[in-house]
Parts: structure tokens; C-alpha cells; sequence
């Protein structure tokens, strides 16, 4: 899983089926240490808001098996929001 | 998933099975304040509304076939959807 921050929304009228009705948030990749490292849009199933820390499963068997579905063009989900790094 | 831009069109009468009645578009992929980021690529239009011009977002590899609506076809580019608008936070755009 990645380490991100969420940067903003991203509102898409038309869409695949499957990102119908999806939240999707655009999230700044950082590593542990806070180093900006690119971007993802994400679809987001734990209602994070903009500003918060959270964990991205950025793998496409595991985002299908999120949504409890075998095909699906989904890859990039947000999983959890992260309270802290020790 | 990340954000592109439709710059082209592409036409290719001889195709491999699957491939028949999809849009091929170059999509220039773009970063988050939606400069370009990286070389164009080949996508097909899952989504089948997309334009030249057009903001978009795409996914890739096999999440791109799984776009389509025959499985296992040799796509691994895909626009899923297109966007209206971007909105980030502190006004950053």
C-alpha cells in the first residue's frame, strides 16, 4: 500500500460504469518521510476528506476483491486514513 | 489512475481479434495541475465519448482490459471516464 495525501476532487460526469456514482479523490504519493513522489486518482471507500493522510491499495486483484467483484477496471482505492507514523 | 488529455485520434484498419469497434486515442498524460507529464500514449475510449481536446482519466495494463467490454482483449491503456473539473485544495490548481 501507498502513503498519500488527499489534494483535491475530481469530478467526472461521465465515466465506465463501474466509476459511476465513485467518489474520486486526487492524492499527492509521499514516501514515509514526507517526500512528494507523483500523484493517483483513487476511488475512495472510507469517506477521506481533503488534507488527510491516507492508505492507498494500489493493486488491481485487491481493489476488485474490495468491491467484491472479479472484473472491474479498477486499481487504485483508498482504504484508510492514516492517524500517525511513529 | 492519473489525468490525460486527448491530443489525437488513431486509425488502424488491421487490428488483432478483440480490438474491432474500439476508439484508439493518443492521450498526453498530464500531472496534477494538468501539465504535461511523460509521453503520450495509445489509449482505447472505454467510455466510447471521448474527443480531441478532451480532459480525461485513464487507467492502464490490465485494469485497461478489464475496461473494455470483451475480456482478455490486447488493450493496456484506457480511458474510464471523463472530467469536468479538478478541484484541489488551497485554491491549487
Amino acid at each position: 500500500m501507498k502513503i498519500a495525501r488527499v489534494a483535491g476532487t475530481v469530478v467526472s460526469p461521465i465515466s465506465h460504469p463501474f466509476y459511476d456514482g465513485q467518489r474520486l479523490l486526487l492524492c499527492d504519493l509521499v514516501d514515509p518521510d514526507g517526500t512528494p513522489n507523483g500523484y493517483l486518482i483513487a476511488v475512495d471507500v472510507v469517506n477521506a476528506g481533503v488534507g488527510e493522510r491516507v492508505l492507498i491499495c494500489d493493486e488491481g486483484t485487491s481493489a476488485r476483491q474490495i468491491y467484491g467483484i472479479s472484473t472491474g477496471p479498477v486499481r487504485s482505492v483508498i482504504v484508510g486514513i492514516i492517524d500517525e507514523i511513529d | 489512475m492519473h489525468l490525460g488529455r486527448v491530443i489525437g485520434t488513431v486509425v488502424a484498419t488491421t487490428r488483432s481479434p478483440g480490438l474491432d469497434g474500439i476508439k484508439l486515442l493518443v492521450v498526453q498524460p498530464l500531472d496534477k495541475h494538468q501539465h504535461d507529464s511523460g509521453k503520450p500514449v495509445v489509449a482505447a475510449d472505454a467510455v466510447a465519448m471521448a474527443g480531441p481536446g478532451e480532459l480525461v482519466y485513464f487507467v492502464a495494463s490490465r485494469e485497461a482490459a478489464e475496461a473494455m467490454p470483451e475480456r482478455w482483449v490486447p488493450v493496456d491503456h484506457a480511458i474510464v471516464g471523463l472530467v469536468d473539473h479538478v478541484t484541489l485544495a488551497d485554491g491549487d490548481r
